[in-house]
């Protein structure tokens, strides 16, 4: 079924369906509900890093030698955790300033210099061409290899082959066409391309599946796992070294660390992962998830990697098979003819993700920072007169797209077969690496100046491209080989691979060495050399400090002198398009408020800002700041100026950290004062309700003595027998009164704790006895069986004795009320349970409802329904028992089921020393 | 010390010990001829020390205090 036709047709179809999921998220972003506006999106949109040389080249250099492809995935490991610290700040300085490259970030920072966006650009476009020439190649290779199916041929090395069947060559122009549909439809002020990204993130999906089918393929279905794969290459001489790759195979150690370090640059600083993890960014706090989730996606796309080329090595033992192509040639060899079909659009789509962004961002780049500062300086374009520049610069970045890919497919042509894949990737990464003493002295060494840039970039790129580009050209005949073998003109000490005599090391090493201790001491010494100009001290204190500025407004503190509004709306106009410019126009003064008639002609300074930040995003900072010059009158600054506006400026930090702080603890004694607040409206609303009830109370008793009172007094004929039970119910309800009133007193003694308690040794036992033997004459009259069950021997407690006899007896009446009129039944009982002593107290009443059980310990609660029933206590016996067993430790609380009877239980903690005789008696 | 700030000291931590775990001398102690659960000693070493790496760094930024 591998025909061409089918694998063409399957690859279209591939690429269309990227094309339309970038068209949703383009459609869902103009509505408003952006796709990629995920943590998940954005962590895999990063694996654009896993390109065709991570899917066909990491298995050929670990046929090669083991475990060396590993740092290019570990290095970035080590990278991300330090992004919370350098990729947060990168972000939030991009976002300030519309940054729209990596080109744009440098000369931004210093002095936003045309001549080192240009420099910047320039490197990054000779760094990268042979990196897009590689994915060509890696597409264009394992079409023709598939193609062959099910015979494995090598595809043919000769550059002879005519130019119109040549695959690469249509590769490239279908890669261009696809890539101008994607990155450059319309001019987004932001340089966002959501469509763009939507569609990466799924490549990522789509190579990590088919990477980890053909894993899973070999290391399971070819062989049983991965131990049977190391065991058998175990006895493969060529691999058992690579058991222990680190002695010389893998180029040792130096070799790893260097590795290490390069690769922690180049997730930085290749232009494709500036632009999907800085300028693509939509929220920063997606940097939390991508921390971990990134990483995480390496590792996985790396699991299957050894086993896939030790697999290939044993198949492939005469070594006529590409170890580039094991990951397609093996399931071709076991006639897997839907998994070469997947591995084939694995390839396809790291390749058109890494193209795809790529050349987008480098276009960007060029138009920028390259060509746009160009064009507006030659006046004899007259650019300046021109009404619409939108369209030339959607030309100049179609073209740029062209213009790259033809330039990598000439690069596959005259130089590709020179190099396995891994080699020319990590040309690419150490020429990107040059970056880093730029940007990294630039976010954190306000020191750092244009001139340290330009040299430290200058030198860093003219050894990289001697010790390492011009071997790769001599390599391909087109300078004479001896050129390395024995150095220019015999020199041996100027020999591009073993400079002034450093032998050992492989190629990378050394040419990382050499070119970072150049870029560095030229980057130190030249920042060190002279002054800084007005803008360069402006720009470093904008990007050092970024964390400590209030918002984008930041900048315009820094303009002086008079602009007009309508020609800052036409020059804004000519680049982003009359519609944009009136939006984002409509946005500034939407977000300051009306603004007063008289001023409305007259741009204030940040106004004047607002429209160089929207100009940047379109066409460079460098080029945004002559251009914005060139319509408005501006005062100078002079090194003073500036430095007095940043002083100013810290001060004022300074002071808003105090205030921030006197705020704070403001804040704090509110929320205190508060609190103190609600407490002391409780506790008047509980005095309230106290005292509401108690007078309540005190009527009841009250009423009826008053009544009574005076039948008495109206009539004294009143008959003795009614007269003597009148006067019977009069002394029961002064009793009560007073019982209620003493009570109360008890009640407000032991609540404000001005109770006097007197702690002694009790003997429960005997407290017991003596205080249902108290009470034996009431029980005789109101017929009531008492049993009393008392164990031999309890240890004694501490509480004060007349409080529990209190406690004790207030049970018992309470008992006594309720318990059944017909066959009347009390226990009490004492047992030990465990640190307590617990007394209960059971009467065969009605009992107490289940939602009554907790309130009835309520002040002026009582069980029963309270409003038709006649009360028969004051509601505060139990309330004050709770209190005082709780004083000495202790539990109060009742067990009951209406119908069933109560029992109300009481435990009071056993003194210190059990083992002590019990005390008789209380003291 | 806002949460930032400890979460960056912390990230930076696990940086320095990932520079420590995958250069010499550590990677030399495992580069030697034997298995575990057949697996080479030092592919072994490598995948889980970076796995745990990774944990390290998703807790830390995970986690809420």
């Amino acid at each position: 079924m591998l025909q061409g036709w089918v694998i063409v047709l399957t690859s279209f179809a591939y690429l269309g369906l990227l094309f339309a999921i970038a068209y949703y998220a383009d459609r869902r972003a103009d509505a408003g509900r952006s796709v990629i506006a995920s943590p998940y999106i954005y962590s895999l949109s990063l694996g654009v890093y896993a390109t065709a040389w991570t899917f066909y080249g990491s298995v050929g250099r670990a046929a090669a030698d083991g475990v060396g492809f590993l740092p290019i995935y570990i290095g970035p490991t080590l990278m991300i955790a330090l992004w919370w610290v350098v990729m947060r700040k990168i972000i939030r300085i991009s976002k300030r300033n519309r940054i729209t490259s990596l080109a744009d970030f440098i000369a931004s920072r210093y002095g936003k210099s045309a001549l080192l966006g240009g420099l910047v650009t320039v490197i990054a476009l000779v760094g990268i061409l042979p990196y897009i020439s590689l994915q060509l190649k890696a597409v264009s290779n394992s079409f023709s290899i598939v193609l062959q199916y099910p015979q494995i041929i090598m595809p043919a090395s000769d550059a002879t082959l005519p130019l119109l069947q040549d695959t690469a060559f249509w590769v490239a122009l279908i890669l261009a066409a696809f890539t101008i549909l994607f990155g450059t439809r319309n001019l987004d002020a932001a340089e966002h391309h959501q469509g763009m990204v939507a569609a990466i993130a799924f490549e990522s999906v789509v190579k990590l599946f088919a990477f980890l089918a053909v894993g899973a393929y070999i290391t399971y279905g070819i062989y049983n796992g991965f131990g049977d794969v190391f065991e058998r290459a175990a006895a493969v001489p060529k691999l058992s070294a690579m058991m222990t790759p680190l002695e010389g195979v893998a180029g040792g150690y130096a070799s790893w660390m260097w590795l290490t370090i390069l690769s922690m640059m180049a997730i930085m600083f290749l232009p494709r992962q500036f632009q999907v993890a800085v300028i693509e960014n939509v929220d920063e706090k997606h940097l939390n998830k991508a921390i971990w989730l990134f990483p995480l996606y390496m590792i996985a796309i790396n699991v299957f990697v050894l086993p896939i080329a030790f697999g290939g090595v044993m198949h492939f033992p005469s070594g006529s098979v590409d170890a580039d192509t094991f990951v397609l040639t093996l399931p071709m060899v076991e006639k897997q003819e839907l998994l070469v079909l997947l591995v084939f659009i694995g390839g396809l789509s790291a390749a058109t993700g890494m193209v795809i962004v790529e050349t987008i961002a480098l276009s960007t780049m060029i138009c920028n920072d390259l060509l746009m500062p160009i064009l507006l300086r030659l006046k004899w374009l007259k650019l300046n007169e021109r009404r619409d520049l939108t369209g030339l610069l959607l030309g100049i970045r179609r073209g740029a797209i062209v213009l790259m890919l033809l330039l990598g497919y000439v690069y596959f042509r005259l130089a590709g077969e020179a190099y396995a894949l891994v080699s020319i990737g990590l040309i690419s990464f150490a020429a990107v690496a040059q970056f880093a003493p730029a940007v990294f002295g630039g976010i954190f060494w306000k020191g750092g100046t244009r001139r340290g840039a330009l040299w430290g970039l200058l030198a860093g790129f003219a050894v990289w491209f001697y010790t390492l580009l011009l071997p790769a050209i001599a390599r391909s005949g087109w300078l004479p080989i001896s050129l390395l073998e024995v150095g220019p003109f015999g020199i041996g000490l100027l020999n591009p691979q073993q400079l002034f005599g450093l032998t050992r090391l492989d190629h990378i090493t050394h040419a990382m060495i050499w070119s970072m201790l150049a870029n560095v001491s030229a980057y130190v010494c030249g920042s060190l050399w002279g002054e800084q100009s007005v803008s360069e001290h402006r720009q470093a204190s904008l990007f050092v400090d970024v964390f400590k500025q209030a918002g984008e407004g930041e900048g315009a503190r820094f303009w002086r002198g008079t602009a007009s509004v309508p020609d800052l709306y036409r020059l804004l106009a000519r680049f982003v398009g009359p519609a944009a410019a009136v939006a984002a126009i409509d946005g500034y003064t939407q977000s300051k408020g009306p603004r007063d008639p008289g001023e409305a002609l007259q741009a204030d300074a940040e106004f004047v800002h607002y429209v160089e930040i929207q100009l940047a995003g379109a066409i460079g900072a460098a080029s945004a700041r002559v251009m914005v010059a060139s319509v408005v009158k501006e005062e100078a600054l002079t090194l003073d100026d500036v430095r007095e506006i940043l002083d100013e400026a810290s001060q004022v930090v300074v002071y808003s950290h105090r205030l921030e702080q006197k705020s704070r603890e403001l804040e704090a004694a509110t929320a205190e004062l508060r609190i103190a607040n609600e407490r002391l409206t409780e506790l008047d609303r509980l005095k309230d309700d106290f005292i509401s009830t108690v007078t309540h109370e005190l009527r009841t008793p009250l009423t009826s003595i008053r009544a009574f009172s005076e039948i008495l007094l109206d009539d004294p004929e009143i008959e003795l027998s009614q007269r003597s039970k009148f006067l019977g119910i009069i002394t029961k309800e002064a009793e009560r009164l007073s019982r209620l009133i003493n009570q109360v007193l008890d009640l407000a003694k032991i609540e404000s704790g001005a109770a006097e308690w007197e702690v002694s040794s009790i003997d429960m036992k005997e407290l017991i006895a003596d205080t249902a033997a108290g009470m034996s004459q009431l029980f005789t009259e109101k017929r009531i069986r008492v049993e009393v069950d008392l164990p031999s021997r309890v240890p004694a407690v501490t509480a004060d004795f007349d409080r529990i006899v209190q406690v004790l007896l207030n049970l018992l009446s309470n008992a006594t009320k309720f318990c059944n009129r017909d066959d009347a039944q009390i226990r009490i009982g004492l047992s030990e349970q465990g640190a307590y002593l617990r007394v209960g107290v059971f009467d065969n009443g009605p009992g107490i409802s289940e939602g009554d059980q907790a309130a009835i310990f309520d002040k002026f609660r009582q069980g029963g329904d309270t409003l038709t029933g006649k009360p028969q206590g004051t509601g505060l016996g139990l309330h004050i028992s709770r209190h005082i067993v709780e004083r000495f430790g202790g539990k109060i609380w009742v067990e009951s089921r209406p119908g069933q009877g109560a029992c109300f239980y009481f435990t009071l903690p056993i003194a210190a020393r059990p083992d002590q005789a019990p005390v008789a008696g209380a003291a | 010390m806002d949460k930032f700030e400890v979460k960056a000291r912390r990230l930076v931590a696990l940086c320095m010990l990932g520079v420590l775990l995958f250069n010499y001398p550590m990677l030399a102690l495992f580069n030697v001829a034997a298995t575990v659960f057949g697996i080479p000693v030092l592919y072994a070493y490598i995948f889980v020390s970076w796995s745990l790496l990774i944990a390290g760094m998703a807790y830390v930024i995970e986690s809420k205090n």
